[in-house]
């Protein structure tokens, strides 16, 4: 410290030094390498309780194996309070009070763009784990942001091959209203369109997050007669849609293609009532039989007495990757880790996979398959890994959609 | 859409409204008798959906369902007595709404007790035994269970028109409402009532909860959900009538059902997905109707309080003293950056502060010395944000002039709304402030193409000097103070005076002269203005806005901020403001169950301090200086 602290201002702040030197002690003792992670913990439980467990895991195995570059990782977990203005507060403590190396979390689509964009401005190295909004890696895209998780535009791609193979004329969509639901449906009737060009839209319901009126939803999709239904909702509203849709017996016959809802964190709520036939996207933990998959469910299972949800392996594979880039910069230097996760590979429970040069994203892809019912509980039948890098656009393709950032 | 579909809608929308209905009867009931706005309305209607889907499992078979319904009324009405007791008894000589500060510490406190008691995940609850198949109607399938619903909604009504006209009971409802001094003068037991009333308010609520186990999974994001249709149902009905809350629900359903139905349609070449309404179509529906009706549907004006409580004392200047004591504050708080190499957080925490402060001021000019309670001053804050992004980010305008722009687009809004607010008052008023903010909000969330939507703008960096930590946290001080001084002297110029005057007797303001109206049109306006200062600084500050900016949370906040620090004293929303965001920050690192500790710290103070913690230093003050004189 330069000045000496005047007695008056050295009262104002006193609680904070406290904690300060208390901060600077531990850093100082062990000198791990600092991860700052900040996460919708409050907001979105289901998700991520579990992808905090999986970060754990991974942390524990990491450091019990020697850490990385024979340092030990230590993680920093915070609440984001579930709103960007929270979450860029949250992130400037990790950096400035904190000191972390590294940001690294989010699962909110608004919330990962306005970390991204601070970790822009300040130079910090961010890994996105959650969110799927296209923009983080493409149209928003910077230097100075990567994204694990498999994007709203893949995810949708992952479906297409079933889609288009059911050969249906007539679409119903049905989305959360807002950009995640948009631009997956956008990217659907694209998609679809060029294709199957004779394709028509017959219904649109775009419905409030969070707040889907069942009845009234489900009647005006039946009413349109469509033969295929395009769905997007998840969470309660994908609980609510398909217990009406059961009881109106309105999809009975028709062709459902749904994002995401083959994920434990959607589907296992749904219990006897999954709905059988549905192709979907999602994470089937009971039907993965590669050796990687097997030693983190093993490892999980052990630890924590529970199975995995796709948010363990999201968090699992946060700290991973991480981990991988350390180890290939050769320490924590925020330009050194941006040139390293350039083209890194990580091997996750999935198999390997990397992180794009060109768009920041990892191929990290995920599992098609259709809803069954087994042992009173919804399951995905004959599920298919899908790559990551089979659905995304072309590294030159990719350079048009990603105007500001290299 | 043919006449057919559309009938069938309207069948659809009858179940909706029997579900909004239940839960907005409670709140009416409540509000009706011991005005107390209650957050936590939508707790217990979410720990009755969870409460009966436990019983129901646990009971078992077909008797299960019906005993889980019932039993989570039950629990849930003891648990609403309880609070009444050990509660809200302790703060009804506290001013105005500070039983809405106890109420939403409870609300965050249930939250976190449903969490720890069921977990995270959602909960799809049983199908109602009996009820769980559909009956061909018009060519299409409607569930038995809509039918029971939308059968359930006119039953209780009744059977709740029956207990207010004719019984005893009722009877003494209905007379607490109308005068609650006269029915207390003619020996009725207020307490014994207003416990019962509770209980009853929230049963119901836990009844509609219950009822919806079979429609709807159990979630932890219920209690919010639930809680704002509540009110706009109450409102649009008019308060304390219940046939007219039942009236709001089936128009607020039919109109969610009919823009569904409709789906896309196209209106002059253009296509508009009518579907994507329903995201604002209650508060439309109580915009419209406040605006034409200011009662709400068959609501009547609310008689005059024959006491208007014990009045609030006059506001006095600060005097020499105090003046010295601000001005070394502030000057302390100017050397602030200067500490920034040993706490670099500090300046980030305090700008955040800041921000709060003048949104918390503007509100408390408006609130305190102005008397309109608003229940939207998000919508300010939520313009300026997102007027100065846009001038920043789209025109490419500095810094400075950006600012300015928010300040401007904020001040046009509340000139506009405020224009339409201020012929109301009391509840009526604040909901219809609620009403403009989620209009706002739901604007910006759609309107991709100048707000970004759901995502929001980004890359809102101020530049030099305020790019640096220390420069935007100097800004902001700067702007704090600008907005702090303004006020106060707006106060104590003879504009402050017809304002308090307005607010304290508007016909003898009147008598004398003062355009009541047009006076609190100007400082609502003002304040709005101000506020813009606050949404354009935070903008800067987190270099991206988004619609929460604008949210019912945030306009919740600024109200906790108020009552928190005082009501009654000019200092009480920079302190309120101050500990809010202090408190908030810590607790969130402190425990996985940070809303419940807050809520918890929240409660305390309000039974420690009924008056905000300004209140309390005032008493203290008082004391101490009795004290020093005997």
């Amino acid at each position: 410290m330069s000045a000496p602290l005047s007695r008056f201002r050295l009262r104002l702040v006193l609680p904070a030094l406290l904690l300060a030197f208390s901060i600077c002690g531990q850093a100082r003792a062990a000198d791990p390498i600092r991860i700052g992670e900040l996460n919708s913990y409050k907001a979105q439980p289901a998700f991520l309780d579990p992808y905090k467990k999986g970060m754990e895991l991974a942390v524990d195995e990491i450091n019990a194996a020697g850490g990385v570059n024979g340092r030990q990782l230590e993680l920093i977990t915070r609440d984001d309070g579930g709103n960007p203005g929270d979450a860029i507060r949250v992130a400037e403590e990790l950096v400035t009070r904190e000191k972390v190396d590294v940001l690294a979390g989010t699962f909110l689509s608004h919330i990962g763009l306005a970390v991204a964009g601070y970790a822009d401005k300040r130079k910090v190295f961010f890994l996105a784990a959650e969110p799927l909004t296209d923009k983080i890696t493409w149209s928003d895209g910077n230097r100075y942001t990567f994204r694990l998780r498999a994007s709203t535009y893949m995810q949708v791609a992952m479906l297409m091959p079933e889609a288009v193979a059911a050969q249906k004329k007539r679409w119903a969509l049905v989305y959360p209203n807002y950009e995640y639901g948009q631009s997956a449906v956008d990217t659907f009737k694209k998609l679809l369109k060029a294709a199957q060009p004779d394709v028509e839209f017959v219904a649109e319901q775009a419905t409030p997050l969070g707040k889907l009126d069942a009845g009234p939803v489900v009647q005006a999709i039946a009413d349109a007669k469509p033969d295929a239904v395009f769905n997007v909702l998840f969470a309660a509203d994908l609980a609510k849609f398909v217990r009406e849709a059961q009881t109106r017996g309105a999809l009975e016959g028709v062709f459902v293609a749904s994002l995401l809802s083959g994920e434990p964190e959607y589907l296992d709520p749904l219990k006897g009532e999954a709905p059988v036939g549905w192709v979907v996207t999602g994470y089937p933990w009971y039907a993965i039989d590669t050796p990687e998959h097997k030693a983190f469910l093993d490892a999980y299972r052990a630890k924590y007495n529970d199975y995995p949800r796709l948010g363990s392996v999201v968090g699992y594979t946060t700290i991973k990757s991480l981990a991988a880039g350390f180890a290939k910069a050769g320490g924590t230097d925020t330009e050194k880790l941006v040139e390293a996760f350039k083209g890194l590979e990580v091997a996750g429970p999935f198999g390997p996979f990397q992180y794009r040069a060109s768009d920041h994203q990892a191929t990290m892809g995920a599992f098609v398959g259709r809803l069954g019912v087994k042992d009173g509980g919804g399951v995905m039948l004959d599920p298919k890994y899908v790559d990551g890098l089979s659905v995304l656009p072309s590294d030159a393709e990719v350079k048009a959609l990603r105007p500001a950032a290299d | 859409m043919s006449l057919d579909g559309l009938l069938f809608q309207a069948l659809n929308g009858l179940a909706g409204a029997s579900a909004l209905f239940l839960v907005a009867a409670g709140l009416s009931i409540i509000f009706g008798v011991s005005r107390i706005v209650n957050l936590a309305h939508g707790s217990f209607y979410m720990l009755g959906i969870y409460l009966a889907g436990t019983l129901a499992g646990g009971f078992g078979g077909a008797f299960g369902f019906w005993a889980g319904v019932i039993g989570a009324v039950l629990v849930v009405a003891a648990l609403g007595a309880l609070t009444e007791i050990a509660l809200l008894r302790r703060i009804y000589a506290a001013p105005e709404l500070y039983q809405l500060l106890a109420t939403f510490a409870l609300a965050l406190i249930v939250n976190d007790a449903v969490l720890y008691l069921w977990g995270p995940e959602d909960i799809l609850g049983p199908r109602a035994p009996g009820l769980e198949g559909a009956i061909d109607l018009l060519g299409r399938r409607l569930p038995t269970y809509d039918i029971f619903l939308a059968l359930v909604g006119p039953a209780v009504l009744i059977g709740l028109h029956l207990l207010l006209a004719r019984s005893r009971f009722g009877r003494l409802i209905r007379a607490a409402t109308e005068d609650r001094e006269m029915a207390a003068a003619l020996g009725v037991n207020e307490k014994v009532l207003f416990t019962a009333v509770f209980a009853l308010g929230a049963g119901l609520a836990a009844l509609g909860g219950a009822l919806q186990m079979a429609r709807e999974p159990a979630s932890l994001s219920l209690d919010l959900a639930v809680l704002g249709d509540a009110f706009v149902i109450v409102v649009v009905g008019g308060l304390g009538s219940i046939p007219g809350a039942y009236v709001a629900a089936v128009l607020v359903a039919e109109v969610k059902a009919l823009c569904i139905a409709l789906g896309t349609v196209s209106v002059g070449g253009f296509e508009v997905n009518l579907s994507k309404l329903t995201l604002v179509a209650e508060f439309l529906v109580m915009a419209i109707v406040l605006i034409v009706r200011p009662n709400g549907l068959f609501g009547r004006p609310q008689p005059p309080a024959r006491v208007a409580g014990r009045g609030e004392p006059p506001l006095r200047p600060m005097g020499r003293n105090g003046g010295i004591v601000a001005l070394g504050v502030v000057a302390a708080l100017a050397l602030l950056p200067l500490a920034e190499g040993a706490f670099p957080y500090a300046p980030v925490l305090a700008v955040d502060m800041l921000v709060a402060v003048i949104f918390a001021t503007s509100l408390h000019f408006i609130m305190g010395p102005g008397g309109m309670h608003s229940f939207g001053h998000a919508a300010y804050f939520g313009l300026g944000a997102y007027g100065a992004a846009y001038a920043a980010t789209q025109l490419g305008a500095p810094t400075f002039a950006a600012l300015a722009a928010g300040i401007v687009a904020a001040g046009l809004g509340a000139l506009v709304f405020g224009w339409f607010a201020v012929r109301l008052s009391g509840v009526y008023l604040a909901m219809l402030t609620l009403a403009f903010a989620q209009i706002v909000w739901s604007i910006a969330y759609q309107w991709e193409a100048v707000t970004g939507g759901s995502n929001g703008l980004f890359g809102v960096w101020p530049d030099a000097p305020l790019d640096t930590r220390a420069g935007l946290y100097l800004a902001a001080l700067g702007g704090a103070l600008v907005v702090v001084l303004l006020l106060r002297r707006v106060l104590f110029a003879p504009f402050g005076y017809a304002l308090r005057a307005s607010r304290d007797s508007p016909l003898r303001a009147e008598a004398v002269g003062i355009a009541t109206g047009r006076v609190q049109w100007l400082g609502f306006a003002l304040a709005g203005a101000l506020c813009g200062l606050a949404g354009g600084l935070f903008a800067f500050a987190k270099g991206s806005i988004s619609p929460e900016a604008i949210s019912v949370g945030r306009s919740i906040d600024g109200l906790v901020m108020v009552l928190l620090g005082g009501v009654e004293s000019l200092l009480g929303p920079i302190v309120g403001a101050g500990a809010f965001t202090l408190l908030q920050d810590s607790v969130m690192r402190e425990t996985d169950y940070w809303r419940a500790l807050l809520g918890a710290l929240i409660l305390a103070i309000v039974l420690i301090f009924p008056g905000g913690l300004m209140g309390g230093a005032a008493r203290l003050w008082a004391l101490a200086t009795r004290r020093a004189a005997r």
